[in-house]
């Protein structure tokens, strides 16, 4: 049976170069970074290389890279970092409805510790309008959390009219970017969008897990969540996870050598998946607006990778389930359960109708990703579609 | 306090008569069973209508305690101090050692009750008792003597080795598991049916179990919270043959040829027969259900009797009685509550109805069963012939 891995949202492959490189470091360059002889020189070669790889790509400086355990520890470091920093100027902070929980969770914790959140609303294709958010900062407004790539529906910020919009505002806002699901896939150039602080983690690049980065313009005033052995400045203690780091880095310099190739093809691959989608009965795609004159410049409009599709009449978790049996794995656009519906916040932000948001399933693709397994999958849905719907609850 | 023994006690077993070598020779196998699992060795003996249960070298007392409370059977536990008979000044200190430690308030009411087993001892019973209570009340001048209620009751038994005990840890009660047959539970992922195995299994029944599940309707994580589960129960009652039976084709088939209000019902009977059948095959005496009268629809009288009706074996429902709150409590002692309220769905709640029938007639049931004439035995067979086994430990 053939497999198909469409659920690269979650986690990606790691890429054979990485794993090599990886094993080669655990053998033969196990040594602690801090240490003082050989062994720990050359380990801290490799974690200055892989920096300068990555500061290379966002075309920073190599001393506001700083490593991390993945996406969670990074988004946390930069908004409590970030808080507790400018606590002084103001205690207002703001970001969307549509962010991961890493972000979601943080701001809730820092409710609780005296600041003032505003969530602010998306259109139906899931963007942050740069008037709306102009319109929510206030003086003491210090920090602005937008995600570039939504990671349920592949809505695409304009991060830079964001930024500018903010800053226009109040100039001494810092801005952060949630990347995790947009590097990789995008150029991003945080200084020339207005980016103060990035956050992106290795295994959705085709790294390893337990490893990301948040980028940290020298500028920003940010505080350590993690004491200890002062590694990073201080900033983040804690011995580099050396190989992990070294794995991260040589993903993200394959994926970006080729770029744009490999971005269009993904976005050719999401427009032909998305035109036969619309062709099945009562299968509507979510996250894509309609302001272009084709399909293709539509898509543009959004990330390459994502797909989100509402199947009417049939639950999610059980579809996944039928597709499962044939190879194919996707994942649920809310994890659900008859006795615990945990409806996704951003389904139901970008206004989906009641009905379908227990209808929805992610499709994810990444640069391995084939037509042939696309075709497959479609293949697939028009076969289990028809049998799922004939048994319905009622 | 170092304990190095437990004395095992045990109520019901004594009663069984003739029999009663059988149970007691079950327990101590299902003690030694319990305490392989557990860091140390332990040496378990049957000696006079006692088991004892000796440490040899270093253990982990919590760890041996946690585990024989896991044994149906015992009634109580008690630690036990062994020490070797140099002389009855060595005693004396043992005595002495032994207040001490375990109760260092020392200002309880306490009694000696000295057991001479072992009849060449120099000193006999009556007189250790005094002997000793004197020892005590000289060493420890807040305790005093109450040979009616006494809050501690020191015993020491004269053995090969000499036993001091006062302390009682209460055990799960119940009887040996593997003395009173074998029995099919009806295993689904909710609170009821790990605690109805649990309470057939501690009067001495070994189980088998028998789960249904729906791919792609049910997910694999169901199933493994019910292997979980079986994993909790299997704490108590042994190893347990779990059968996994694929009953989604049943199922879709009764939905496309049945009235829907009667789905969950005739879904019942045919998880019945089921597992029946697969009793019969496995030598079981018969079937354990979590059913407790009017919980849900199908746990109506009405509802019970109809499917009950299937059935040739008896079945045992130790929970009909129960308030869900109940229910819950014993889930909670047996640690299996959280993993039954994880939220996965199982195959009784995929399809069903909005209002399911609650007072089902049972001709009215057979009549709409007839139109599943044409597949149903052969989709029955091929659910038994493609069950998975899995045995869990």
């Amino acid at each position: 049976m053939m497999q198909v891995y469409l659920d690269n949202s979650a986690t990606t492959r790691p890429f054979d170069e990485v794993r090599e490189r990886m094993r080669k470091i655990e053998d033969e360059n196990y040594g602690n970074p801090s240490s003082m002889h050989m062994m720990g020189v050359t380990a801290e070669q490799e974690v200055r290389s892989a920096r300068e790889i990555l500061a290379g790509i966002l075309k920073v400086r190599e001393k506001e890279i700083c490593f991390t355990s993945g996406g969670t520890e990074s988004d946390n470091l930069a908004l409590i970092g970030c808080a507790r920093a400018g606590m002084r100027a103001g205690r207002h902070l703001i970001t969307t409805k549509i962010e991961h929980p890493a972000v979601l969770e943080t701001m809730k914790y820092l409710e609780g510790e005296g600041f003032e959140v505003t969530y602010l609303p998306v259109d139906a294709y899931g963007r942050l309008d740069p008037a709306v958010l102009k319109e929510a900062v206030r003086s003491d407004t210090i920090l602005v959390s937008v995600m570039f790539v939504n990671n349920e529906i592949g809505s695409l910020q304009r991060i830079a009219d964001l930024s500018s919009a903010a800053k226009e505002a109040n100039p001494k806002l810092l801005f952060h970017v949630d990347a995790v699901q947009a590097f990789g896939k995008c150029r991003i150039y945080p200084k020339r969008m207005g980016i103060d602080l990035l956050s992106v983690s290795g295994h959705k690049i085709h790294g390893p897990k337990g490893v990301g980065f948040l980028y940290i313009d020298e500028k920003v005033k940010i505080r350590p969540v993690l004491f200890g052995g002062g590694q990073q400045k201080g900033l983040r203690s804690g011995t580099e996870n050396v190989a992990a780091i070294a794995g991260m880095a040589a993903a993200a310099e394959i994926l970006y050598r080729d770029l744009e190739t490999e971005t269009e093809k993904l976005y050719r691959l999401k427009e032909g998946f998305v035109r036969e989608l619309k062709l099945l009965e009562g299968v509507s795609v979510n996250g894509i607006p309609e302001e272009e004159e084709n399909l293709y410049a539509n898509i543009l409009l959004t990330a390459p990778h994502v797909v989100s599709a509402s199947f009417e009449g049939v639950r999610a978790e059980v579809l996944l389930h039928a597709l499962e049996e044939k190879g194919i794995y996707v994942s649920s656009g809310s994890a659900c359960a008859s006795n615990k519906p945990a409806v996704s916040e951003t389904l139901k932000a970008t206004g989906l109708k009641k009905e379908l948001l227990d209808s929805t399933l992610r499709f994810s693709f990444s640069v391995e990703t084939t037509e042939e397994e696309l075709a497959y999958t479609l293949d697939t849905l028009r076969t289990v579609l028809p049998a799922l719907r004939r048994y319905t609850r009622h | 306090m170092h304990y190095s023994s437990f004395l095992i006690k045990y109520t019901e077993i004594a009663i069984k008569g003739k029999n009663r070598y059988l149970f007691e020779d079950a327990l101590v196998a299902r003690i030694r069973q319990a305490l392989k699992k557990v860091e140390g060795a332990f040496l378990v003996t049957k000696n006079q209508g006692r088991i004892y249960v000796d440490a040899d070298g270093d253990y982990d007392f919590d760890e041996a305690v946690a585990a024989l409370q896991c044994v149906f059977g015992i009634s109580g536990i008690c630690p036990v101090v062994r020490t070797e008979d140099e002389g009855y000044d060595k005693l004396k200190e043992d005595v002495i050692r032994y207040i001490r430690e375990a109760y260092p308030e020392q200002d309880q009411t306490f009694k000696v009750n000295a057991r001479r087993a072992r009849k060449n001892y120099p000193i006999e019973s009556m007189e250790l008792n005094r002997e000793l209570g004197g020892v005590i009340l000289e060493n420890f001048p807040a305790m005093r003597v109450d040979v009616h209620d006494p809050q501690i009751l020191l015993t020491i038994e004269i053995r090969e080795h000499i036993y001091i005990y006062s302390k009682v840890i209460p055990g799960p009660g119940g009887m040996p598991v593997g003395t009173n047959g074998k029995a099919m539970l009806l295993l689904s992922g909710g609170i009821d049916s790990p605690v109805a195995g649990y309470m057939i299994s501690k009067r001495g029944v070994k189980l088998d179990a028998v789960y249904f599940h729906a791919p792609p309707y049910t997910s694999e994580r169901a199933k493994q919270k019910v292997v979980d589960l079986a994993e909790k129960i299997a704490k108590y009652a042994g190893t347990i043959y779990l059968h996994v039976v694929n009953f989604t084709d049943i199922q879709l088939y009764i939905y496309e040829k049945c009235p829907h209000d009667e789905l969950t019902i005739i879904m019942r009977r045919y998880m019945m027969k089921i597992a029946e059948h697969i009793a019969k095959e496995t030598e079981c005496q018969g079937l354990i259900t979590g059913e407790s009268i009017g919980q849900v629809a199908s746990q109506t009288m009405q509802s019970l009797a109809v499917t009950n009706e299937v059935c040739t074996l008896p079945v045992y429902r130790p929970l009909i009685g129960f308030d869900k709150q109940e229910i819950i409590t014993v889930s909670e002692k047996i640690d299996t509550y959280e993993t039954s309220i994880l939220p996965f769905e199982d195959c009784c709640t995929i399809f069903v109805a909005k209002h399911p029938v609650t007072k089902p007639n049972l001709k009215v049931i057979k009549r709409h069963e007839r139109n599943l004439e044409e597949k149903i035995d052969e989709l029955f067979a091929r659910a038994i012939e493609t069950k998975e086994l899995i045995i869990v430990e």
